[in-house]
């Protein structure tokens, strides 16, 4: 491209873009209700630590999907959403990730209609793990893998940094100012992401944090909430 | 809701019927919807809107496409899908990617004021309701003035005036709903 930009990429990065992720928190919610999250300092941390884990293991099996799209070969579709799956403890996260897979699904698919979309829904059906949908979406919107990470950390982001400001009413233009500041983080870890995205789908990171799927039943007992997840 | 709950009493036997609701806190319509067992309760589904109802009914109806199919795919032959969202603002509107009809609920004790107020529920909803009639009184509404100026808002669109607390309160709008039905077939 001469410009060097991808205009697909914004498109795929919009909040906007409906694929219904404004109903989740990406566990901001229960991590402010038992306490973790209580201000910007607190925010911040979390955000920095759920990029490093989750946030990495996601952006690596987009940018995985994204890269076997591309290319020519037969994409597992079977093993990569297993290995999803055993790096997603709580029954809750594998649902909210599907019906987030689905739901993109939908608006993917019209975007940006592909082949490889209907070879992953004939393999999977439907319901299929947000992470994977997004780079089978961001490989047919063109995208290189280290752009589908990319775009998957920046909704991670944008999850929890919104739910603070629904949940705790935080200032967003500070919100505003910590996603400047990182920036060189979000570019370092897709980065890192992609430099896996050929490895057998076994061996894609798995440095998931532990709390997050407990949080996430814990959260499903809740009477009222106001995220989906 | 309570229109919901009133139009499941009266058409449930005659049609085959689903429901999603969209609240604000999760699931508490859905619910109040299965404890009152209008519907069996596998008919209901709710939602979850992230705080955000208008967002999921207007600008990002995902997660209401998903439920709506899953409803139906789970009760083949529904006649009838009904989709809720509460929230009191006269900017909510669905959209038409979503709903083929859309009743637009103002409430009398809001003020004989609101229709004059317009917005897009009030101006172009396919049947505008205005519940709780039984409360004008009380509130000094003038029913005559909010009739005026919602037909000045609507031109030939129908409007409704109900006070469901009242058995046969939803009658109209049931009606009004077998009539959009029939056409639709």
């Amino acid at each position: 491209m001469a410009t060097g930009m991808n205009a697909a990429l914004l498109l795929l990065a919009d909040g906007r873009f409906p694929s219904g992720g404004h109903a989740h928190s990406a566990g901001a919610e229960p991590a402010v209700g038992v306490g973790d999250i209580n201000d910007q300092a607190s925010l911040r941390e979390f955000v920095l630590g759920r990029l490093q884990t989750n946030g990495l293991v996601d952006a690596a099996f987009a940018a995985a999907v994204c890269a076997r799209c591309a290319g020519d070969g037969i994409v597992p579709w079977s093993q990569l959403e297993a290995e999803y799956l055993a790096r997603t403890g709580s029954p809750r996260l594998r649902t909210a990730s599907r019906t987030l897979g689905r739901q993109l699904l939908r608006g993917g698919q019209r975007a940006f209609p592909s082949a490889r979309a209907e070879e992953a829904v004939a393999a999977l059906g439907t319901s299929i793990p947000q992470p994977i949908v997004m780079g089978i979406i961001a490989a047919a919107a063109g995208c290189a893998a280290a752009e589908a990470a990319l775009c998957e950390l920046h909704h991670l982001v944008g999850s929890l940094t919104s739910a603070g400001v629904r949940l705790l009413g935080l200032d967003p233009f500070e919100i505003a100012a910590f996603g400047a500041a990182l920036v060189p983080e979000l570019e370092r870890l897709a980065a890192l992401a992609a430099t896996t995205a050929d490895v057998d789908p076994a061996e894609l990171p798995a440095d998931v944090a532990l709390l997050n799927d407990v949080l996430a039943e814990h959260h499903s007992t809740w009477e009222v909430r106001l995220f989906a997840s | 809701m309570a229109l919901v709950a009133a139009l499941c009493r009266l058409l449930a036997e005659r049609v085959s019927m689903v429901v999603v609701t969209n609240d604000i806190f999760t699931t508490e319509d859905a619910e109040a919807l299965r404890r009152m067992a209008v519907l069996a309760d596998d008919r209901i589904v709710a939602v979850e809107t992230g705080a955000c109802p208008h967002t999921a009914i207007r600008d990002d109806i995902s997660a209401n496409l998903d439920a709506l199919e899953q409803l139906e795919a789970a009760h083949p032959g529904v006649e009838l899908s009904l989709l809720e969202s509460g929230g009191d603002n006269l900017t909510a509107i669905f959209s038409r990617a979503l709903v083929d009809q859309q009743v637009f609920v103002i409430d009398v004790a809001g003020g004989d004021k609101v229709p004059r107020k317009g917005g897009p529920g009030v101006t172009t909803a396919d049947l505008l309701v205005i519940n709780k009639t039984d409360l004008a009184p009380l509130v000094h509404a003038d029913l005559s003035v909010m009739d005026r100026d919602a037909r000045a808002r609507r031109g030939e669109l129908p409007i409704a005036f109900t006070s469901l607390v009242q058995p046969d309160g939803a009658t109209a709008v049931a009606e009004w709903v077998l009539a959009r039905l029939a056409a639709w077939r």
